[in-house]
């Protein structure tokens, strides 16, 4: 059964459905696309049952020639990584569906409300398909394609400064998307095999100089996309001018790419290069964790802090990502998740703040928790999320990502710590500064979370727990699969300076 | 005398070969003939079939040549009929009906070019409904030099078509109905270094016959190993052939009439222009810089390269300044042209010519299709004094009218190169070949020119979408039928060449890979 076509198959279907939705029958569109969004939910988690961890590295796998004069194929199939990947996109959608239920609704987006729920279906397909892709043209192609359909919901239905946000957005994207084409080109060129099927092409290229100059390339593009310091001063604008929604899926999944692409592409076709440029990447990663958190602190729009708090953690993640042990790079793919889950509560729950009070900053709320305690409850679960609270999930990976990180590279291990510090600091300072002390003025007449907005919150509430206590269906998956880049990529095993059996005796003692 | 004659042997020519262009140049004489004999009244009627037909049934005829596989410098060698030949004859072929379904559309054209603008006469002439019926005759002599240009083996008949193909558009593109003087200016300014440019081609062609002894294309090829001791007047010959071909195609630095002469002309003719007489010109530089210079290539790749990059980089940086539509997408088409110059410098062994040769092909069918396109969506958009050229009289037209503006942002996001599109599929070619042909630098200022392009499409898409719309903004004109199709037409093509590009490229492949006969 071809899976995976399939899944990027209906939400296309359903968006072609959406779109040709009477005018005026905004309700339908939306239930259409909920609806929609549900059936890939299904699909995908009857495919994940299918999936064999211990099998073959890429399963459900779907070759056709696309374009032959190109050597381009149409060719998807997920391991372990692209297995949760596409799995955070379609759990996200629905619950994103649902919470941007009347965001479009607003009468000053002057647009049609049934085309933003036809973009959601849209981006998701290309958000599967960039996930899937096994041909480097293809992935290119999704890469670039998924930025429109965000580019026009960033730029029709964000908030004042959205037309700047989506094109600053657009632009930061597309110009390392095109370097990365120049390597994609220069990759099928030096390669010389006639095809861009990523697993026929892992290990072709020798020469050194060569591998950095692609490593580059596709790795510039990653760094804007995932966002890295210094790359990263798009995503503030964008995520704070998107509509809450959309800032879920542009931070929790499109972002992810980045990460995704890194550990895919540049570890694994370029490993040489990635190896000689680590140091860089490892520094610039411990900078952005720290710079991220710093000007968290110091953010007075509760937006423009939660997309600094996801710098800071993609910093985490490349750092996983490049630290090339086994733990790292299992955790940093589960931080993938995690962090999309994580956030994706944090921007939603700031969506309907600012849904109630009409503003993001911060200053304007106080007291929430008397009036709202439902609210203000699941918003300190998910900012305690954000800063990594053990029993949370995203505590599993950080300290996964931390842990491996050590194994490697003790000192920027050791700095990247103060990140969970600052988290605190961030997380904390912001909920004293909203929920806590008087209520204020025009907060008072905050009705709770109604029952939509409950639906909303509260499975991500339970992923995030759920995976804090028992991460193991998930590492299941990702851990063949990162062993199985971290070989392609033949480093070393870790092999701890102290023997194992020495430890014991000691601990016995 | 009579020994004379039989001395001198009747040329052979071989009509079924040559038979699209004859029958082009045929439908415009009888279209003068048709000016000249019928009553007014009856004009249109006659000469819109006759137009129209008769490129239809030279296109019939150029996929009969293709499907016979001719391969053949024909009219004892003066005239190329060979695989690029016959697709840039197919392509110019399909990209001028369609132009001319614009051009039907009377509301673009002067009721009387004679007439003084702003002048009684000229009032007079429109309340007659007077139009000129001449442009039909005057594009198929457009079209019949756009299509000699490429095929011409010699650099006489070349010089001959470069004129045929240039005098109708001097002429055409002083016929806009609204703001005369503008088009008046477009055209006088064409002319003026059109004829300087012409003057180029021809001392050039002069030089090389002075160096070679003939101005065939292939004798200039080999002498270009035998001949010695002249170097200079070779050089010499070949900077001014391509001062003239880089003129019509519009590469800095000899790109200042083009902005000028898109806004300023009737726009289906700027369709015509930016669409069928690149495609021309181009064929017609490959021609001169592959074949009769091929074995030059190491002196005159330095200089393309130069040219090259400031092409890409005029023409996007400029672009960003520009507040009238018109002009940016001239602005847009000179980056293009840049773009497209990356490949014409990738030369190398045949296998890579070939493939360089294919990509170029491919983009300019590709680009064609969305810049007839886009033109013809910017012909809809209209004040009361014409068209809305201005862009900030674009603001909010996707609240106003959202599939017009839904599908202009679709050619927009082609010229762009976004994936799923027609241009990213050409950009990748010809870049790909570029990369292959060792211009990996070339190909990266190419990517960050790319990028600042995309600022200003995406710049009009902002506007469309993002802003409100303006108070009194413009209005959208109903489509006639034949604006709807080329709309409808080429938006199709953008997206079917952006997702399904195999055949197109296929086609570009069988006719690059015989390359150039000689």
């Amino acid at each position: 059964m071809p899976w995976l076509s399939i899944l990027m198959g209906v939400p296309v279907v359903g968006a072609l459905a959406v779109a040709a939705v009477p005018k005026g029958n905004d309700k339908l569109a939306k239930q259409l696309t909920l609806a929609v969004s549900l059936v890939v939910l299904a699909l995908t988690l009857a495919m994940a049952t299918q999936f064999d961890p211990s099998g073959a590295r890429d399963q459900f796998s779907e070759v056709y020639s696309w374009i032959p004069s190109f050597g381009v194929h149409y060719a998807v199939a997920v391991d372990g990584i692209a297995l949760v990947l596409i799995a955070l996109a379609v759990v996200l959608v629905p619950i994103v569906v649902l919470a941007s239920w009347h965001d479009a609704d607003r009468p000053e987006a002057k647009r049609s409300v049934k085309t933003y729920f036809a973009l959601i279906l849209v981006l998701e397909a290309m958000m599967i398909g960039v996930f899937a892709a096994t041909d480097i043209f293809l992935f290119y192609v999704f890469f670039e394609a998924m930025l429109i359909p965000m580019y026009f919901m960033i730029g029709s239905y964000g908030g004042a400064q959205r037309s700047y946000a989506a094109v600053k957005f657009l632009l930061y994207s597309l110009f390392g998307g095109l370097l990365m084409l120049v390597a994609v080109i220069a990759l099928y060129v030096v390669a010389d095999k006639g095809t861009f099927l990523q697993p026929e092409l892992i290990g072709v290229i020798k020469d050194p100089a060569t591998q950095k100059w692609l490593f580059l390339g596709f790795f510039i593009a990653f760094a804007v996309k995932a966002p890295l310091w210094p790359f990263h001063t798009w995503l503030p604008d964008a995520a704070a001018q998107a509509p809450a929604g959309a800032a879920v899926l542009l931070v929790g999944v499109l972002d992810k790419v980045g990460t995704y692409g890194m550990l895919r592409f540049c570890l694994e076709l370029f490993p040489d290069a990635a190896k000689f440029f680590t140091p860089l990447v490892i520094a610039l990663s411990v900078i952005g964790i720290v710079y991220g958190a710093i000007v968290a602190i110091g953010q007075t729009d509760m937006k423009r802090l939660i997309a600094y708090t996801s710098i800071s953690h993609f910093g985490f993640i490349t750092m996983g990502v490049f630290a090339m042990t086994a733990d790292a790079g299992s955790g940093a793919t589960l931080y993938m998740v995690n962090h999309g889950f994580s956030t994706g509560a944090l921007f939603l729950l700031a969506g309907f703040l600012i849904n109630r009070r009409g503003s993001q900053y911060i200053a304007d709320y106080g007291g929430v928790q008397k009036v709202a305690p439902v609210l203000a409850g699941t918003f300190l679960v998910a900012g305690l999320s954000s800063l990594s609270l053990p029993g949370l999930s995203t505590f599993v990976s950080e300290f996964l990502v931390l842990i491996g990180t050590y194994e490697r590279y003790i000192v920027p291990s050791i700095i990247a710590l103060s990140g969970m510090v600052l988290a605190a600091v961030y997380i904390l300072w912001m909920y004293q500064r909203m929920m806590t002390g008087p209520t204020a003025e025009k907060v008072k007449a905050f009705p709770d979370l109604n029952l939509r907005e409950k639906v909303v919150v509260v499975p991500l509430l339970a992923l995030l727990i759920g995976f804090g206590f028992f991460p193991k269906p998930l590492l299941d998956v990702i851990n063949p699969a990162v062993q199985q880049t971290l070989t392609s990529v033949h480093v070393q095993p870790f092999t701890p300076a102290i023997p194992v059996t020495a430890e014991k005796k000691g601990a016995g003692q | 005398m009579s020994t004379l004659a039989a001395a001198i042997d009747a040329p052979t020519i071989e009509y079924a070969e040559l038979s699209p262009m004859l029958l082009v140049f045929g439908a415009a004489m009888i279209g003068v003939l048709v000016e000249a004999f019928t009553p007014r009244y009856l004009r249109k009627s006659i000469q819109m079939p006759l137009t129209v037909l008769s490129m239809l049934g030279a296109f019939a005829l150029t996929v009969w040549q293709g499907i016979q596989g001719v391969r053949h410098a024909a009219a004892m060698g003066a005239v190329a009929v060979d695989g690029p030949s016959l697709f840039i004859w197919g392509a110019i072929l399909l990209l001028a009906i369609v132009s001319v379904l614009l051009i039907n559309d009377d509301d673009h054209f002067v009721a009387q070019a004679a007439a003084v603008p702003g002048s009684a006469e000229e009032d007079r002439a429109i309340s007659e409904g007077g139009a000129h019926t001449e442009i039909y005759p005057l594009v198929l002599f457009a079209v019949g030099g756009m299509m000699l240009f490429p095929a011409a083996n010699d650099l006489l008949i070349m010089f001959v078509a470069l004129e045929v193909m240039s005098l109708p558009l001097y002429l055409l593109c002083g016929l806009a109905r609204r703001r005369r003087l503008l088009s008046q200016e477009a055209a006088m300014k064409y002319f003026l270094l059109g004829a300087f440019s012409s003057a180029f081609f021809l001392y050039g062609t002069a030089l090389l016959y002075g160096y070679a002894g003939s101005v065939d294309l292939s004798a200039i090829e080999k002498s270009l190993s035998t001949v010695g001791g002249q170097d200079s007047l070779l050089f010499m010959g070949a900077a001014m052939l391509g001062v003239g071909l880089l003129f019509k195609i519009g590469a800095a630095p000899f790109q200042a009439w083009k902005p000028d002469v898109y806004q300023g002309s009737p726009t289906p003719i700027t369709a015509l222009m930016a669409s069928g007489t690149l495609i021309a010109a181009f064929g017609a530089l490959l021609r001169v810089f592959w074949v009769a210079l091929g074995n030059l290539d190491a002196e005159w790749t330095p200089v393309l390269w130069a040219v090259a990059i400031l092409t890409m980089v005029v023409g996007a940086i400029l672009a960003i300044t520009q507040t009238d539509i018109k002009r940016m997408l001239a602005y847009s088409s000179i980056a293009h042209t840049g773009f497209l110059l990356t490949a014409v410098v990738a030369t190398g062994k045949e296998a890579q010519n070939a493939n360089a040769l294919s990509g170029i092909l491919f983009y300019l069918v590709a680009y064609g299709f969305a810049t007839v396109g886009a033109f013809a969506v910017v012909t809809m958009v209209r004040d009361p004094g014409g068209e809305a050229g201005h862009l900030s009289r674009w603001a909010g037209l996707g609240k106003r009218s959202p599939i017009l503006a839904g599908i202009f942002a679709l050619f927009l996001l082609a010229f762009a190169g976004i994936p799923l599109t027609s241009g990213f599929f050409g950009k990748y070619a010809v870049f790909a070949a570029a990369v292959s042909g060792g211009a990996v630098q070339l190909v990266i200022v190419g990517v960050v020119t790319s990028a600042m392009a995309a600022f200003f499409y995406v710049r009009v898409i902002v506007l469309m979408f993002f802003s409100d719309p303006a108070p009194e903004g413009p209005t959208i004109a109903v489509p006639s039928i034949g604006t709807a199709a080329v709309v409808t037409l080429a938006a199709a093509a953008t997206v079917v060449l952006g997702v399904f590009p195999q055949p197109v490229l296929d086609l570009a492949h069988t006719a690059a890979q015989s390359l150039f006969v000689r």
